[in-house]
């Protein structure tokens, strides 16, 4: 039987981390114990519970990873409400990878790369800078900007705090919402901070987090001199197959499933202002 | 080019039948629409505009995808295509032009790499008889999208006049099924057919929208007819009931869900609507939040959207079952009326 890309493979959930009081994230392999299938940075997946629904996620595990996958999944919706009742050993289906990734081969090589990630925004760039430090002699200084509402919400913050911090040529700049006992680092906004931090435009820089927070990073980014074509942003509208068939996430003429998740700023541009 | 006494035509469909399974527009309830052909049903193959579009034939309004079975905390997924096997193949009679074409726009979008499957074996084992059209409709306007009402390919293309079917095969499957009939019929009909046609095309010169201008719809035009303030006042009265496009041929957005039953979990897909609130609703909000948006993005798929990423083809066929149908009055000609002002 010829393969159908809308029938999934079960996973087996071997992990499961509480990242933030809404966020888990899932290690996941297939019932061999094998990965399931590569991917490249920015792709997603779609993880079902059958009986329940299935949803579009960012694989938030590196591709240099070849031993399983991870999603970092923030409960929000019917779906991941039921998704993070899931214990260890469990088993969820999963198909992909799907959608276009971030050009790690191409455009980012041998630059000065900037992340900057608000909240859950740091899952898909999680498989960036992973991969980047996986192949770090490929690419510049890396500089990274997180931001979340409180130090609570910061996704993944002990790989952040023992292993981005120590990378070589890697800055990290935290920053939370509000004042927080307990948090001696920056305090504010993700866009003010990155005005404040006075950032060099020359990096290629990739943006990830709320649309309210990539709209006003992006003003302050084009402030200090940002170029719209070296920088990277990723969309999401609701999915059901993937491939740019059930023709639900469309932006214009562009399928966010298949000619996304990730764009260009002055791809973006060009698209009629619907996401 | 063969033809068969139109009085004879229950004898064709009785013989099609013997092997293969025949759909075919017959009356339902005062309408006609396809359905599968038995002894007995009114067949209607002049019947311009059916209820519903053949669309269904390859692409359902519900369709089983997969099953799921759990034990404990196991999960087994049953591919119910290998039921495919035992499906015999079908012939889709009666097929109008526009109709015909809009399984071209539907096979752009399912048999595109990632090919669906689902899609593809349905198509795969389908004779299709397309039937010229005699008498187009007021509301008919497939020739602004440059389809000749007349002359429908198809695998077999059948054309009527008060006596007769005439019937022509066009490609290898279209062959095939001839030899199967051709016993019922007759050679000759070529004369006859040309009239057919000369007829039905002083009836085309006439229509009402023959002259809809489309050269506004165009990709390079996408963010100026986006933006353009005329929605608003065009979808004021849209009721967001979806009916343009379940009877729409080439309305193909679909939704996937899961059904529980006793025996484990079921994920089919349905037609779905772009006219819904809750189409594009997700956990953290919605794009589309007015009817406005959902009646715009319905319209801007199928004359601008659709076209920019299938080489200029346009995803409306001119079939006229949204102007019959919408309760509202509105619809496609309004809009490109509307909006291909220069």
């Amino acid at each position: 039987m010829t393969n159908e890309t809308l029938i999934p493979k079960v996973g087996v959930i071997t992990d499961v981390r509480r990242d933030t009081p809404d966020v888990k994230t899932f290690r996941v392999v297939g019932t061999d114990g094998k990965k399931l299938f590569e991917h490249m940075p920015g792709q997603c997946a779609m993880v079902s519970i059958p009986g329940v629904g299935e949803s579009m996620f960012s694989i938030t595990s590196s591709p240099t990873n070849k031993e399983f996958m991870e999603f970092s999944i923030k409960k929000c919706g019917c779906v991941t409400e039921v998704i993070h009742s899931l214990e260890v050993g469990e088993q969820i289906t999963v198909r992909g990878p799907y959608g276009r990734n971030f050009p790690v081969e191409e455009d980012f090589k041998g630059k000065d790369l900037l992340f900057i990630a608000g909240g859950i925004g740091l899952a898909p760039l999680r498989s960036v800078i992973n991969y980047v430090r996986h192949y770090r002699k490929n690419y510049g200084k890396v500089t990274i900007v997180y931001g979340a509402r409180s130090m609570d919400d910061l996704v993944d913050i002990e790989e952040i705090k023992t292993e981005w911090v120590n990378e070589p040529d890697f800055n990290v700049y935290l920053t939370i919402d509000r004042e927080q006992e307990g948090w001696d680092g920056h305090v504010g906004f993700v866009p003010s901070y990155v005005k404040e931090l006075g950032l060099d435009p020359n990096m290629t820089a990739v943006l990830c987090g709320p649309p309210i927070m990539i709209k006003f990073t992006l003003a302050g980014l084009l402030e200090l001199g940002f170029e719209k074509q070296r920088v990277y942003t990723t969309l999401e509208l609701r999915m059901k197959c993937g491939v740019g068939k059930c023709g639900r996430c469309n932006v214009g003429d562009k399928f966010v499933c298949k000619d996304g998740p990730v764009f260009r700023m002055d791809q973006i541009d060009e698209l009629p202002d619907e996401y | 080019m063969l033809k068969i006494a139109k009085s004879k035509l229950n004898d064709l469909y009785a013989k099609i039948n013997e092997s293969m399974g025949l759909f075919i527009p017959v009356k339902v309830a005062g309408e006609v629409d396809y359905r599968v052909w038995s002894e007995g049903k009114e067949v209607s193959l002049e019947t311009l505009k059916t209820v519903k579009s053949p669309k269904s034939m390859f692409f359902p309004q519900t369709e089983n995808l997969m099953k799921f079975v759990k034990e404990g905390k196991n999960i087994e997924i049953i591919d119910v295509r290998e039921d495919f096997d035992q499906r015999k193949p079908f012939v889709l009679f009666g097929v109008k032009a526009c109709d015909y074409k809009a399984i071209e726009v539907l096979d752009k979008v399912f048999l595109a790499d990632p090919v669906d499957t689902y899609y593809q074996d349905r198509r795969e084992k389908t004779t299709i008889i397309t039937t010229a059209c005699s008498k187009p409709e007021d509301t008919c306007f497939c020739s602004v999208f440059g389809i000749d009402a007349t002359n429908p390919l198809g695998d077999v293309t059948t054309y009527l006049d008060n006596d007769y079917l005439y019937w022509q095969a066009n490609t290898e499957k279209g062959e095939n099924l001839t030899n199967l009939v051709k016993d019922l019929f007759e050679n000759g009909g070529e004369e006859k057919v040309a009239e057919i046609k000369e007829n039905a095309k002083k009836v085309l010169d006439c229509l009402p929208f023959k002259n809809l201008d489309l050269s506004k719809f165009k990709p390079e035009n996408l963010n100026e007819l986006f933006n353009s303030d005329k929605w608003q006042e065009l979808s004021e009265a849209c009721l967001a009931c979806g009916t343009c496009t379940f009877v729409c041929p080439t309305c193909q957005c679909f939704d996937i869900r899961d059904f529980k039953t006793n025996k484990g979990v079921v994920r089919f897909r349905c037609w779905d609507s772009c006219m819904y609130s809750d189409f594009t609703q997700m956990s953290h909000g919605n794009n589309r939040t007015t009817q406005t948006q959902r009646f715009r993005q319905r319209f801007m798929h199928k004359l601008c959207y659709y076209p920019s990423q299938n080489g200029g083809l346009y995803s409306c066929v001119g079939c006229g079952r949204c102007v019959n149908k919408c309760p509202q009055n509105l619809n496609i000609v309004k809009v490109i009326k509307a909006l291909g002002d220069k």
